[in-house]
């Protein structure tokens, strides 16, 4: 299949996601029910997406595990997206010349 | 183009400085994993130009190196960035009167987790040309960093091009590690998706990467929503 009609699909289906609400809602919504799970589900997401693949992220599972470790200590510190990330590289990079 | 038109537009651009330089790097970690996973640079290009999200996009070109169906496409999309809604209905309710539909229908292609978070606190009352000047400098930053990625990818030394597959996980672990510090409820939930996750991939491996992320999360959203419902207010 090709290539740009998956792209179309997935700018298409992620743009009406963000257009429709914001354009066309003036409601709130009641239900404390999907009120709760929409404020879940983004947490949810990124976790089941992170775990395990995270992992096999580099082809290695050693450095994957350091880098992750790196992550988990500096985001708990609150440190900023870009520093965890780049950390986590860093480590993973590191420690590829001893795995 | 009066002056106060122009200053809040320069005002959003220089707002989204930190934006264009968390995106830049980030997505320069997906220009790798895209090209890397198969798809050409100026597809990767055109697909952070045309979706400007992180976890849809990596999720999608996992879906597209699977030979997932159109469907599935559709359907992870659809429940990975569903928060875009609510998101958007949040932003909804502080627009300034000259947020006509024309604007709305413009600005919502820059509704992210970042400009959302800058745009709901940063200004009481909305105006367009302010979150135009997010969008833009993020936008840039976002497709700048995918084509760098993508291109400068394959000249890396495989050691550097390998450790920096983590990037975009290490940045979705910065965010969802500081509310499951403060709020038990979502690390429960955190918690439940990742057992699920990890349940479907190593016993149910006939279930895809992209519906074993939607069925993880949807588990785990409900049980949240059963178990710890939100008070009023608590999730502006």
């Amino acid at each position: 299949m090709s290539i740009a009609i998956y792209i179309a699909v997935m700018a298409v289906v992620t743009y009406l996601i963000r257009a429709l609400p914001f354009a066309f809602f003036r409601k709130k919504i009641k239900s404390k029910f999907i009120k709760s799970f929409l404020y879940y589900v983004p947490y949810a997401v990124l976790s089941a997406m992170t775990i395990p693949a995270i992992f096999y992220s580099t082809g290695n599972i050693y450095t994957s595990l350091a880098g992750t470790a790196t992550a988990l200590v500096l985001a708990y510190f609150n440190l900023p997206l870009i520093v965890v990330s780049l950390a986590a590289a860093l480590t993973a990079f590191l420690t590829g010349f001893i795995f | 183009m009066d002056k106060k038109i122009k200053s809040d537009f320069l005002r959003g651009l220089f707002d989204g400085i930190p934006i264009f330089l968390g995106y830049l790097s980030v997505s320069f970690g997906f220009g790798i994993m895209a090209v890397s996973s198969g798809l050409s640079v100026f597809e990767a290009f055109m697909i952070s130009l045309t979706n400007l999200t992180s976890a849809g996009q990596a999720q999608g070109v996992a879906v597209i190196a699977a030979g997932g169906t159109l469907i599935e496409m559709a359907v992870v999309q659809f429940v990975i960035n569903i928060r875009y809604a609510l998101m958007g209905l949040s932003l909804s309710q502080k627009l300034d009167g000259k947020f006509t539909l024309p604007h709305r229908l413009l600005a919502a292609y820059g509704i992210t987790d970042e400009i959302f978070a800058l745009c709901s606190t940063k200004e009481d009352i909305l105006r367009p040309n302010y979150m135009y000047g997010v969008i833009v400098v993020s936008t840039f930053g976002w497709a700048l960093g995918t084509f760098l990625g993508g291109a400068a990818g394959t000249l890396l030394p495989a050691n550097v091009t390998s450790a920096l597959g983590i990037v975009l996980y290490g940045m979705f672990i910065a965010i969802i590690v500081p509310p499951s510090r403060k709020q038990k409820s979502v690390l429960f939930v955190v918690g439940v998706a990742a057992l699920f996750s990890v349940i479907c991939k190593y016993l149910l491996p006939f279930i895809s990467g992209g519906f074993a992320v939607i069925i993880s999360a949807i588990i785990a959203a409900v049980f949240g929503a059963l178990i710890f419902p939100q008070k009023d207010g608590e999730n502006e």
